[in-house]
């Protein structure tokens, strides 16, 4: 919100497309900080669980370790998104 | 102050120029050579190592050997199951070789460029995973195959009008999306970090000698993680069509 505010100021030096430019550069950062978010968290909460799952039957741990790989592999697919979309919106 | 950072535009990272052939679709560049060369490693290794059986294994056969044994074990026994499973053993070997060989070469010096950070392998690979899920589903379960998967069971009836086109969706256009994007942003996520850490080194060593310690401790640690990352792109890209072809032939009651 500042860097926005700080824009709309450098707005009054700049031309409209030096504007547009930095808006980009700006959404695409915010984009893809937004998006690692939720992934960031549901990843530590698979593993979290995953390594719970381990330490109470150990003997089960292969299973487990296969399951917490796909449920990373699910969650993640949200951030990665978000990162074809950062370099997509990169000025 | 600025530390003169040229970071260079990510075009120049990611595209080679052709050094032959040039204008034809034969054209060779950078990311065919590295095909080729995955190519010839998966097939040589599994050749070579097969050429010559001992019952005790040796050299090659050791690691043709741990790595079948790898695949069977952690991804096909657990998804399709050991005896329908037994099929798909060539093909999802010889991915997970593949995939892992074109990934490795990020980190190999003088190489250093994942094949799979150009679209045009993970989408293949993707759209081929595709058609052999579609095939078997239909091999193995007939027409019914399109309803179980567009109508899974055990779901409230008033719900299908939500999950119907949702797995519709899911199972022709965001299954094989996934799958071709997360292996190659992950290529991509991974080269942009090395890249970073690389150009940061070389500046601060020129500037600030002192400086350049930290990047350079970090670039050698993130090689050794995008060692990770590769073989763990290569394991997911795998045991997820291992899960597609699963679910395809087993429908859920």
């Amino acid at each position: 919100m500042l860097s926005l505010l700080a824009q709309i100021a450098i707005f009054a030096q700049t031309g409209p497309g030096e504007m547009l430019e930095g808006l980009k550069a700006i959404g695409a950062g915010l984009g893809y900080g937004l998006a690692a978010i939720g992934p960031g968290v549901g990843i530590g909460i698979v593993v979290g669980n995953a390594i719970t799952a381990m330490a109470r039957q150990p003997e089960s741990a292969g299973v487990a370790r296969t399951t917490m790989f796909l449920g990373i592999a699910f969650t993640e697919a949200l951030a990665l998104i978000g990162f074809v979309v950062f370099i997509l919106l990169l000025p | 102050m600025t530390l003169a950072l040229e970071f260079p535009p990510i075009s120049h990272l990611f595209v080679w120029p052709d050094f032959a052939f040039a204008g034809t679709p034969l054209a060779m560049n950078k990311t065919v050579l590295i095909y080729l060369a995955a190519l010839v490693l998966t097939a040589g290794l599994f050749l070579i190592a097969g050429s010559r059986k001992t019952l005790v294994p040796v050299g090659l056969q050791t690691i043709a050997e741990s790595g079948i044994g790898f695949v069977e074990d952690s991804v096909v026994k657990p998804t399709i199951g050991e005896i329908d499973g037994r099929k798909f053993m060539p093909f999802l070997t010889t991915m997970f070789f593949f995939i892992f060989f074109t990934n490795i070469f990020e980190v190999i010096p003088f190489v250093q460029f994942p094949a799979n950070s150009r679209m045009a392998l993970p989408l293949f690979l993707a759209i081929l995973v595709w058609f052999i899920y579609h095939y078997e589903g239909f091999k193995a379960q007939g027409l019914a195959y399109v309803k179980n998967s567009i109508f899974p069971p055990g779901v409230p009836l008033a719900l299908y009008i939500l999950v119907a086109p949702i797995e519709l969706l899911q199972v022709l256009i965001i299954r094989p999306l996934s799958l071709a994007i997360r292996l190659w942003a992950n290529m991509v996520a991974g080269h942009l970090l090395l890249v970073t850490f690389a150009v940061l080194t070389a500046t601060l060593w020129e500037s600030t000698v002192i400086g350049a310690v930290l990047p350079f401790a970090m670039l050698v640690l993130m090689t050794g993680f995008e060692i990770l990352v590769s073989f763990l792109q290569a394991f997911i890209f795998t045991i997820l069509t291992a899960v597609y072809i699963g679910q395809s032939i087993h429908p859920e009651h």
